[in-house]
Order: structure tokens, then C-alpha cells, then sequence
């Protein structure tokens, strides 16, 4: 009996659905044996990792706090991926974007109004998007990498936070350390929840993520997305610009990224500093791929993602886990999904047997 | 400024390009097969980790090297079963490695932090490497150095003279024309990413025994992707590669000096800033510049390939 690798003719949507969680199963089992193999108790720290974290409301309260960026983020990236266009630049983006909000927030310090906070969140937008443009241009004009340039714009970005808070938007108050001024109450998006850090920015991550689910699925832009990534020469003879399609993706990305870091500066962090995000700019990729492209997808792939950070905290305080067995995690899950999609593109069959492959050849030239 | 201080600027010059040549080249050959592995940096930091756990738990950096090398291509033939046995994007799957090895190297990294390591043999040949001037310069550097200027002319004479070196280039340039007059392009294709691997580990080992001879979370700081950049800027040629290499090293020590120098009243993170503005522009003249046609990239780059029968 001799096995043959076949693509399938059509993409089953079970598994399609299915493979994420295959993913996950083996990424969990994967964890066992590094935790065994680290001298660690494997069922304790698992269960730190993955389930304690979601038996107090806090819990659930700090994993939609962390979910947040990785949503908002997520959507944008998705869409991008979606035309081939690869923004993995989200985490610049991100931190010019909580750059622009925060700068917004400490022009307004001492006399806010109620006109602040938007103005912020529209900076944020703006700048985020500013940043994205600078790959958009130098793609659609000269043809260089958007992977390479958006990548490299990153660390300029957290060189240029850590600039502006180690000079001259360090808190005059501040005994010197590298922050700026605490944001007055009214540049502070608002709690949901009494007793919590989840504020209004996780509500707005989810109606995002419906949106664009509506831009993907309803929209003309959408389908041109979706057609330029499948087949770009029907893209072509439809007459769909791939410039436009380029700009678009890498502005709602970096948009997105941008509020996200406003977001974060507004809600959980309250102040600029050196460091914004434990990477969600990179997480997000993953959250994206996990989420299949899919809005909604995203969603839930957030989530657990955001539980690898807050089981890495957890699990970090209860059984002394280094916090990097997170970034471990998240590339491990990545991995096993990207080889589970094997099952969703090809299958196994036994080979017919000659006469019969014969025919069927016979029976494909006709 | 004496000929002391030029002879130790290029010296340092060279140990900063040095470990930008070793991952550039080993990624120049992976490309030349077909493949875009964007796992640079990942590999280039495990590579540098275990170079360095392994340097210091036997107290041989020798040891450690060859182990960098191993770990380097342990995470490329990862990255080969995913892309290359089961046709994953390339891409993702580039970055995935990159998650990963940055995620690994601070995991096994943690112990590591602060101690100091054996250093790297040196090339002493007595009575030369005690010239002024020329001594240190020409024979005083680390075995890697003499080996990573081997390896560019190597690869050089592997990809255009070599039997096997026309094979990885036809299936870079068309994998299906290989396949069909017989040659096994997968089988290819896994060579060429294993020696990448093989040589962002050697960058990375490089990197943490000689370089700055200590280890840190995330001390190749995008050295990987300005590698991928450099790759771009040598239009595919090893020998333009080393010159692209020299170059980096050169504006990295230039940033590093004026920023000994006081800065010239300019904040050291804007300093820090010029290697990856110099990257963003380097690409944007090759791309823009009037040598456009000539670019050379493989024309399979970053497709997956799967054998019909």
C-alpha cells in the first residue's frame, strides 16, 4: 500500500475552524513536557498558565485589558495579510500612535475638557497611520519591501519614546526617571467596571472587530482585498488598483495600531514611558493567523493570546516560570497552526491502483 | 588622528560587520535556493545563546561555536519541514521563527546574564602579530573573522563555478524546470536553508563571545533583519555582500563613536537610530536607482513548491 499526498479540491470549512484548536491542544501538550523538562510540576503550572487566570472576575477584567490591542491590531493586520500586503510593523505604529495621544494629553495637562480624550484618539489614529504611510509610500513608489522597512521603522519608533521621555517630555516633578507627567483624569478613557482597569477601549476593540467583519464581508474595498490576495492577475484584468489596495491596507493597519497605543497610554498606563507594550505589535500577527484572517475569528484568538500573557504573570508569581516562556508559547502555537494547515490544503489517500489512475487520467484529458 | 586609532576603528568596523556577514551570506544562499527565510534573527539569537551557555557551562568557546552553529540550524530545519515538507507560508512561518527564538534564547538565556565568557582563539602567528599597525589589523582578529572572508569566497565560487552551486541556482530560478529534468528540488532547498541556519548561529555565537562578550535578552536587536536587508542590497552577489557588510559595521562604530564624543549635542537613542535609517534608505536606493533591471532576485523567491507526483 503506498500513501499519496493530494491538494484538496475544495478547503472543508470544519477543518478549516477545526485546526486552530489542534493547534492549541498541541501547543498545551508541548508545554507539558517543556515545564516537566524545566523541573517544574507540569499539571501546577499549567494550570497557573491557563485556568486560574479566568476563575476571578479579575482575571477576566485584565484579559480583556489585554485583549484589547491585540484585537484592534489584529483587524487591521489581517486585512493587510489578507491582499499580501505584510505590515509587521504594528508595533511601531502602536508606539508612534500612544506618542501622538500622549503628546495631545500633556498639551491639554492641567486644563482638559471634555474635547481632550477624542482629540487624542484622533492623534493616536493619525499618527499611527503617519507611520504606516511611510512603507505605503516607499512600496507603492520604488517597490521596497514593506516587511524590511515597516520592521526596521520600529525600533526607530521605541528609540524615539525613549527620547522624548528621557528628555523633553520627562515629568519636571519626576525625581528624573524616564516618565512623563501622570495624564489628568479627563485624558483617561473611562472604567466599565468598579474595581477593574477595564475600560471603555476593550468595548470599542470588539465593535472594531465587527466592523471589520462588515468592511471584509459587505464592502467593495473588502472584496478587492480579498481578490488581490487570491489571484492577483484576476485583480488586475478586474482594473483593481494594487497601489490603492497597498495604502489602504497599511493605513487601516497602522490606524488601528496607532489608537491601540493611544489606548494603552490612556487606559492601563495613565503616562508615557519607556515601554508601551510587551509586544503586542508582534502578538497581533499570531492573534491574526490563529483568528484564520477572520474578524470575528480574531476575536477569540485575542483572548487566548492574551491569556498566554496574563498565565505568563500568573504563572511567573505562583510557581516562578520565567516570564519568556510566553514568547516560547506564542511561537510554538504559531507553528503548529502553520503545520496543521497542511491538513486544510492536502490529503492523504492510498494511491488507486494503476488501471484506475490510469482511467481517471484518461478521463481529465477528455 | 594617529594610524594607532584608524588601525582600531577597523578593527572595530570588522567585528561589528562581522556578524552581519556571517547571517547575510548564510541567507544569501537560502534565497539564491528559492527560499525566503525571515527567521534571521531568531536563528541568529539561539544561535547566540547556546554559544554562549555552552561556552560557559564547558569553558570552551570553540564548543560554543560549533554548538551556535547546530542551534542555528536546528531552527532552519524547523523552519524546512514546515515550508519546504509541508508547504507552509513562508513568510509566517519566517516569523514564527523569529517569536520563537527570541522567546527560547531568553528562556535559556536567564542564568546567563552577567557572566563573563572564554574568549575566542585568536589568529597569533609569532613575530607577525606583534607588528605595529599591521599585526593587529590583518593577523590579530578571532578565527571567525579569517573564516566569515573564507566563507565569502566560498559561496562566491560555490554559486557561479560549482556543479552543485548551478543546481541550487536553477532551482531558485525555476523549480519546476529543475524538477523536471530530474534534479530533487526539495532535497536542495534543505540544504540551502540548513547552511543559512548554520551561519545566522555562527553570526549570533559571533556575536555573544566575541563582539560584546556577554549576553543580553534580545542582543542581536535586529541584526537578522538589517542581515535580510543586506541580502537585498547585494543584488544577490556574495562578493557586494562583504562590501554592504563593512559598510553597516562602519555606520554602526561611526554612531558609536560620535556617541563617545558627546554626540554632538544630538540625544544617543537619535544616534542609535542610524543603522535602521540607514537600512530603510539603503533599500529605497536600490529599489529607486536606475540599476532597476538589474536587481537579480531569484524568481522563485518565497514560492512554495510541492512535487505533483
Amino acid at each position: 500500500m503506498s500513501l499519496k499526498i493530494e491538494a484538496r479540491p475544495e478547503t472543508p470549512r470544519s477543518l478549516l475552524y477545526a485546526t486552530p484548536l489542534l493547534a492549541v491542544a498541541l501547543t498545551v501538550v508541548s508545554g507539558f513536557f517543556i515545564f516537566l523538562a524545566m523541573g517544574y510540576d507540569p499539571f501546577l503550572a499549567l494550570y497557573h498558565f491557563f485556568i486560574s487566570p479566568l476563575l476571578s472576575l479579575y482575571g477576566w477584567s485584565e484579559l480583556m485589558v489585554k485583549a484589547a490591542p491585540l484585537i484592534m491590531i489584529g483587524v487591521g493586520l489581517a486585512v493587510g495579510f489578507r491582499a499580501n500586503v505584510w505590515n509587521i510593523g504594528a508595533e511601531g505604529q502602536l508606539t508612534i500612535g500612544a506618542i501622538a495621544g500622549g503628546v495631545v494629553a500633556l498639551a491639554f495637562w492641567g486644563d482638559e475638557t471634555w474635547l481632550t480624550l477624542p482629540l487624542m484618539c484622533v492623534a493616536g489614529i493619525l499618527g499611527g497611520m503617519a507611520y504606516a504611510a511611510v512603507p505605503a509610500f516607499l512600496k507603492t513608489r520604488f517597490g521596497v519591501n514593506e516587511i524590511l522597512t515597516s520592521l526596521m521603522l520600529t525600533y526607530v519608533a521605541t528609540l524615539f519614546l525613549s527620547t522624548l521621555v528621557y528628555g523633553p517630555l520627562k515629568d519636571p516633578l519626576g525625581f528624573n526617571f524616564p516618565q512623563s507627567r501622570m495624564f489628568g483624569d479627563a485624558a483617561l478613557l473611562p472604567m466599565i467596571l468598579e474595581g477593574t482597569r477595564m475600560h471603555l477601549g476593550t468595548v470599542i476593540a470588539l465593535a472594531i472587530a465587527v466592523a471589520g467583519w462588515v468592511l471584509m464581508t459587505f464592502t467593495i474595498v473588502g472584496f478587492q482585498v480579498r481578490v488581490l490576495g487570491q489571484a492577483p492577475a484576476a485583480a488586475r484584468f478586474a482594473g483593481f488598483s494594487a497601489s490603492r489596495i497597498v495604502w489602504f491596507t497599511l493605513l487601516l493597519g497602522g490606524g488601528l495600531a496607532g489608537l491601540a497605543g493611544t489606548f494603552e497610554v490612556a487606559g492601563p498606563i495613565g503616562q508615557l514611558i519607556p515601554v508601551i507594550s510587551p509586544g503586542y505589535g508582534f502578538t497581533a500577527i499570531i492573534v491574526a493567523f490563529l483568528g484564520r484572517l477572520h474578524p470575528l475569528g480574531i476575536i477569540l484568538s485575542g483572548l487566548l493570546m492574551a491569556l498566554s500573557y496574563i498565565g505568563g504573570e500568573v504563572a511567573q508569581v505562583e510557581v516562578g516560570l520565567p516570564q519568556a516562556v510566553t514568547g516560547v508559547f506564542q511561537g510554538l502555537l504559531l507553528f503548529f497552526l502553520l503545520a496543521s494547515d497542511f491538513l486544510v490544503r492536502y490529503r492523504i489517500r492510498r494511491r488507486a491502483p494503476a488501471i484506475q489512475a490510469a482511467r481517471s487520467a484518461q478521463a481529465a484529458e477528455v | 588622528m594617529s594610524l594607532e586609532v584608524v588601525a582600531l576603528i577597523i578593527l572595530t568596523v570588522i567585528s561589528a560587520a562581522t556578524p552581519l556577514l556571517f547571517a547575510a551570506l548564510g541567507e544569501l544562499v537560502t534565497e539564491k535556493s528559492g527560499v525566503l527565510n525571515l527567521g534571521v534573527e531568531g536563528m541568529m539569537i539561539l544561535g547566540a545563546v547556546a554559544a554562549f551557555a555552552v561556552a560557559v557551562t564547558t569553558g570552551s568557546s570553540s564548543l560554543g561555536v560549533l554548538v551556535g552553529a547546530l542551534a542555528g540550524m536546528a531552527m532552519a530545519f524547523v523552519f524546512g519541514v514546515l515550508t519546504l515538507t509541508l508547504a507552509a507560508n513562508q513568510v509566517a512561518t519566517g516569523l514564527a521563527l523569529t517569536i520563537f527564538g527570541l522567546g527560547l534564547s531568553s528562556l535559556i538565556g536567564a542564568g546567563f546574564v552577567g557572566i563573563p565568557v572564554p574568549a575566542l582563539p585568536k589568529l597569533a602567528i609569532p613575530g607577525v602579530s606583534d607588528l605595529p599597525i599591521i599585526g593587529p589589523l590583518i593577523f590579530g582578529h578571532d578565527v571567525l573573522v579569517y573564516l566569515s572572508l573564507a566563507a565569502v569566497a566560498g559561496v562566491a565560487w560555490f554559486l557561479k563555478k560549482s556543479r552543485r552551486g548551478m543546481i541550487l541556482r536553477a532551482v531558485g530560478e525555476s523549480d519546476i524546470s529543475a524538477h523536471s529534468i530530474g534534479y530533487n528540488v526539495i532535497a536542495v532547498r534543505y540544504g540551502a536553508v540548513l547552511f543559512g541556519g548554520a551561519m545566522a548561529g555562527l553570526g549570533g555565537a559571533f556575536l555573544s563571545l566575541s563582539y560584546t562578550p556577554l549576553w543580553n535578552e534580545g542582543m542581536t536587536a535586529g541584526r537578522g533583519w538589517i542581515a535580510l536587508a543586506l541580502v537585498v542590497f547585494s543584488s544577490w552577489r556574495p562578493w557586494r555582500l562583504l562590501a554592504g557588510a563593512y559598510l553597516f559595521g562602519g555606520v554602526t562604530i561611526a554612531q558609536l563613536y560620535s556617541q563617545g564624543a558627546g554626540g554632538f549635542g544630538i540625544p544617543a537613542q537619535v544616534m542609535s537610530m542610524l543603522p535602521y535609517l540607514a537600512t530603510i534608505l539603503v533599500l529605497t536606493i536600490i529599489a529607486a536607482g536606475p540599476w532597476k533591471g538589474r536587481l537579480n532576485a531569484p524568481a522563485c523567491l518565497g514560492k512554495p513548491f510541492r512535487p505533483s507526483t
